[in-house]
């Protein structure tokens, strides 16, 4: 473990430069820890794969005092902290319609799109963190055949729930935005609640599976979730 | 009482001093852009520091006020009036019930903040009324202020109005570089690298906006294209992506990202990037994290003590 200043306000902690299960549960036994502790000094935990930044007061507290309490929490937490971490299963709709890059990716890894779906929706994925934007989430587990690099140029308008693969990444848009993966299918499920508690629908640490469901069942769920809305 | 929109600006929003304890969902601090200014015009109503107040950036909003009400306008320079009278600046004053509070172009600066004694009366989201404009929540609707939009002011006792002592934001608006930390990636840069960084100077892109503010000029790289974990980053990090043109994370920043990060400005300077144009010129200089925390500290101290007892 390395513990880093960031900047006057920051430290980051490093567990090491790899993508593991087993560095990303220090990592969150550290974030856990650190949430329970309940310090206002403390204003934002950002983990990534293999390292934790926290983000304080340096008038009311100093990077020393905080690099202790660090040292101290992941002696006592180790690895192997309770977790408030949930299995969470996201409907998707393999549907051509919400995956219009699916038959590329189908060629691409030398399968049928149902192979693809078959594959793409039978592991549990670990939620590594969320970042980039609220609500998107960082998942591990993509099966090697389904790699495949981002589009050339990306989409100006991507509508929000659309699930696709980047590389050896897979993720759901949460919002409608521009971006660059190969779209394979569509959650009706809204990801990201800016009014519900907690707003998004992941949380780092969680476990989830796609569930894959018919175009029928998307449209009902979807006028579900836009019935709770209003 | 309320205030109606009459023209909006270039890019009005209601903001406080940010949303925090949700990083880890991806969720940027957002917030005011210049914090100093806008905790200064809060004080100088009589408001809690944080109380929801506007943002205009580069040019000003015409708002049309109900009933009368005392405001202070702080940040960079705007030309402003309340129906044909000028208005200060930097001091509270009264507007009458019914008139037009015209805010021109901002000037020396890119940012003008409008408290309104009371504050905005602005719905918390996530515990911040702050607007985050790309994920389409907080503030005024998750957006924008609108031609027409009316906002509600708060209820309030009895507050005591401030006001700062003769040349107090002075120092403020003077010139200087940017003072920086080194950032967490610091290894992966050459002695080279940061001798181009802190002798250069660098012009604010066009393309800079509350999430990040881009700089063009001496082109920095790290001594190998290497690939960083995605990891966390800071408030005010300064991070390099291949082209070799650093980019200064902002309020409404990406949470995490995999640039590596050569510095990072200090906490006591981001108020300077908040008031920073396009086409700006900007240089960097270096300071240890105990200097740039007794500069916050000293800050802090300042802070108190511009005020008339």
């Amino acid at each position: 473990m390395k513990i880093i200043p960031a900047s006057d306000s920051s430290l980051l902690i490093v567990f090491g430069d790899v993508i593991s299960p087993a560095l990303h549960q220090r990592v969150m036994a550290l974030f856990y820890a650190l949430q329970d502790w309940h310090d206002s000094r403390i204003r934002n935990l950002h983990p990534g794969y293999a390292s934790l930044l926290i983000d304080f007061d340096p008038l009311r507290l100093t990077h020393d005092e905080l690099s202790l309490v660090v040292q101290q929490l992941a002696l006592a937490s180790g690895d192997d902290a309770d977790t408030p971490a949930k299995a969470v299963v996201i409907p998707v709709c393999y549907d051509a319609k919400f995956g219009p890059d699916l038959f590329d990716v189908a060629q691409h890894a030398g399968l049928s799109p149902e192979e693809v779906v078959q594959l793409h929706s039978s592991p549990t994925y670990l939620v590594y963190f969320l970042g980039f934007s609220p609500g998107f989430v960082y998942l591990g587990g993509l099966p090697e055949a389904l790699h495949m690099p981002r589009l050339a140029t990306p989409r100006p308008a991507i509508v929000g729930g659309s699930v696709g693969i980047a590389g050896s990444q897979t993720g759901i848009y949460p919002v409608d935005s521009p971006g660059g993966w190969r779209l394979i299918g569509r959650t009706p499920v809204r990801m990201f609640e800016p009014e519900a508690t907690p707003p998004t629908r992941l949380q780092p640490g969680d476990r989830m599976k796609f569930s894959p469901i018919d175009r029928a069942t998307f449209e009902e769920m979807k006028r579900g979730a836009e019935a709770r809305l209003r | 009482m309320t205030i109606r929109v009459a023209t909006p600006g270039f890019f009005t929003t209601v903001q406080d001093l940010g949303r925090y304890g949700y990083a880890h969902l991806g969720i940027s601090p957002a917030g005011a852009a210049d914090p100093l200014s806008f905790r200064i015009a809060n004080r100088l109503v009589g408001n809690n520091e944080s109380a929801p107040a506007l943002e205009m950036t580069l040019l000003g909003a015409s708002l049309e006020f109900d009933e009368s009400a005392i405001v202070a306008l702080t940040g960079a320079a705007c030309e402003c009036k309340a129906g044909s009278a000028q208005v200060p600046a930097n001091a509270a004053f009264d507007i009458p019930a019914g008139a037009v509070l015209q805010c021109g172009s901002v000037t020396d600066g890119a940012r003008c903040y409008l408290a309104v004694q009371g504050g905005f009366e602005i719905p918390l989201c996530m515990g911040s009324a702050s607007t985050f404009v790309a994920g389409h929540f907080g503030g005024f609707k998750g957006r924008r202020l609108q031609g027409g939009d009316v906002l509600g002011i708060r209820q309030h006792g009895s507050l005591r109005v401030r006001s700062l002592r003769p040349r107090a934001l002075e120092s403020l608006r003077a010139p200087q570089a940017l003072r920086v930390t080194k950032g967490p990636q610091e290894d992966w840069f050459d002695p080279e690298a940061f001798e181009k960084l802190f002798t250069s100077a660098y012009t604010v892109s066009e393309q800079s906006d509350r999430a990040g503010v881009r700089l063009k000029g001496e082109v920095v790289r790290p001594r190998e294209q290497s690939e960083l974990l995605t990891e966390g980053i800071a408030l005010g990090a300064i991070q390099v992506p291949p082209d070799g043109q650093p980019i200064i994370l902002f309020v409404d920043q990406q949470t995490t990202g995999g640039y590596p990060k050569i510095a990072n400005v200090i906490a006591a300077d981001m108020h300077r990037v908040g008031q920073l144009r396009p086409r700006d010129e900007v240089g960097l200089v270096e300071v240890s994290i105990a200097e740039a925390v007794q500069m916050l500290d000293q800050q802090e101290h300042w802070l108190t003590e511009i005020f008339v007892p």
